[in-house]
């Protein structure tokens, strides 16, 4: 049976989204910051965490965006081939949601047109779409803002086989503690390995939306997302860069298979305010 | 208890504070990024007047939300200072008393901060709502065509802040590099 999905719905869908996503974090990572505050042994760092929390109550009470740079709007779309899209093109029904939801909601617009003529589109579009075709009848959005500070920080290796695995802790340590306090940690490090340049960059941004706490299914892949996250930890950067113990709240490592003669690697930082929200049409 | 603090600054206000420290700012602070600090920094090598009194002042690098109705501001979190870094001398030079931002400064900054007394704060990076809720009153008082770019004054109460680069040399962040790094 196919089903058919009307573009207004969509477009009212994703406006909403880009509130929705802006004003509250997901609960698993609200809950992931609890537990870093609870376990941090620096006094400073764990005032941090109390006024971080402060910051998401005021957000949702004020209806005030959790921060200021609301980010670029990339968007993940599962579309079940079984869906017929009426009343126009579905990514420009994603581009008009996008517009309107940051001029509606008075969301921060952060896009210019060319990268660097630098005029600002003024609407927050082109909002970035990733989609995929997969069984079923429905539509799943994932609106994902991803602010300027994080992704600025983040990196993409060509590594050769002969780095091995320790090639790729050794450059996912560096790249993190570079970083230092430009991501706004406590930070989601999102880790893409194989496949080639572009599907190892789009696995690093993809692990960052996977719930916090859970671990990659493949065993290897589970213990180096333990492994780094216990070392990215040691290295003292802390909340904001001010020291402490807790620097990621989580490690997330996708793996795909790759050339003989390739291992390409990219971490993708996400900041403490990991923004996504979902609605499955 | 942080060290509560009254804006313009007087050098003798800022003599005590140890990088580490956490404050509250209180007073008349200015918003200005990089375009804003572009035009200044001409406006001085002119010897033209700025648009902010620049004795004892205070900037936030910050660029707000747009604000929505009957609010006084958007979210107004920090940016990352090091952009302003190369402006951030002759400002100094010229009267610039605070700094609140996020993120390292350059070693020029931080020595500018030793020889002319001024200090670097940085608050939390995305906390903005907690940042609009000190802001009392808010103004554009130049730059409006630049938009969020504006430079702002802005009324804050109890601004949460800690010191980075103090009037000693310190920073925050090396300190924490240096009881890091093993190696
Ligand atoms: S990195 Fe994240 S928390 Fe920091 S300013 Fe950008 S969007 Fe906000």
């Amino acid at each position: 049976m196919i089903k058919t999905i009307h573009c207004n719905e969509i477009i009212q869908a994703v406006a909403d989204l880009c509130l929705q996503a802006n004003l509250e974090l997901p609960r698993d990572v609200q809950n992931a910051i609890e537990k870093a505050k609870n376990k941090e042994q620096c006094a400073l760092a764990k005032e941090m965490l109390e006024q971080i929390q402060k910051n998401h109550s005021i957000a949702k009470e004020q209806s005030l965006p959790l921060c200021q740079d609301t980010g670029t709007a990339v968007v993940f779309l599962e579309i079940g081939q079984d869906v017929h899209i009426d009343g126009g093109l579905l990514y420009d029904a994603i581009q008009q949601g996008v517009a309107q939801g940051y001029q509606e909601h008075y969301l921060r617009k952060s896009i210019v047109s060319h990268p660097w003529l630098r005029t600002n589109t003024k609407n927050n579009t082109p909002a970035i779409i990733h989609s995929e075709i997969v069984a079923g009848d429905h539509l799943k959005i994932t609106l994902a803002p991803k602010g300027g500070g994080a992704e600025n920080m983040s990196s993409l290796k060509m590594l050769t086989p002969a780095a091995g695995v320790e090639g790729i802790k050794k450059f996912v340590i560096q790249t993190v503690k570079e970083a230092g306090p430009n991501p706004c940690p406590p930070i989601v490090v999102g880790v893409g390995i194989g496949g080639n340049f572009e599907k190892s960059a789009l696995l690093a941004k993809k692990a960052l939306l996977r719930p916090i706490g859970s671990r990659n299914p493949q065993e290897e892949n589970a213990r180096l997302e333990e492994e780094l996250y216990q070392k990215i930890n040691a290295l003292g950067i802390g909340i904001q860069g001010f020291g402490g113990n807790t620097t990621a709240l989580a490690v997330h490592v996708e793996t795909y298979p790759c050339h003989i003669a390739s291992m390409p690697v990219a971490v993708n930082i996400n900041c403490h305010v990991a923004r996504h929200k979902t609605v499955i049409l | 208890m942080p060290i509560s603090l009254h804006t313009p600054f007087e050098t003798t206000d800022l003599l005590p504070l140890k990088s580490g420290d956490q404050v509250t700012i209180s007073g008349i602070i200015y918003t200005a990024r990089d375009t804003a600090h572009k035009k200044m920094t001409q406006l001085l090598e002119e010897g033209k007047e700025l648009p902010l009194p620049i004795q004892g002042a205070v900037i936030y690098y910050a660029g707000p939300c747009p604000t929505p109705p009957g609010k006084i501001i958007g979210s107004v979190g920090p940016t990352t200072s090091g952009r302003m870094d190369s402006y951030t001398p002759a400002m100094i030079q010229a009267g610039l008393k605070g700094m609140i931002g996020k993120g390292k400064r350059s070693l020029e900054v931080q020595r500018a901060c030793q020889e002319q007394k001024a200090v670097y704060f940085a608050t939390i990076g995305g906390a903005a709502a907690l940042m609009a809720g000190c802001v009392k009153s808010a103004r554009v008082i130049a730059y409006p065509e630049l938009g969020a770019e504006a430079i702002y004054e802005l009324e804050v109460e109890n601004l949460p802040a800690v010191v980075v680069d103090d009037c000693y040399g310190n920073d925050l962040y090396e300190r924490q590099d240096q009881l890091s790094s093993p190696s």
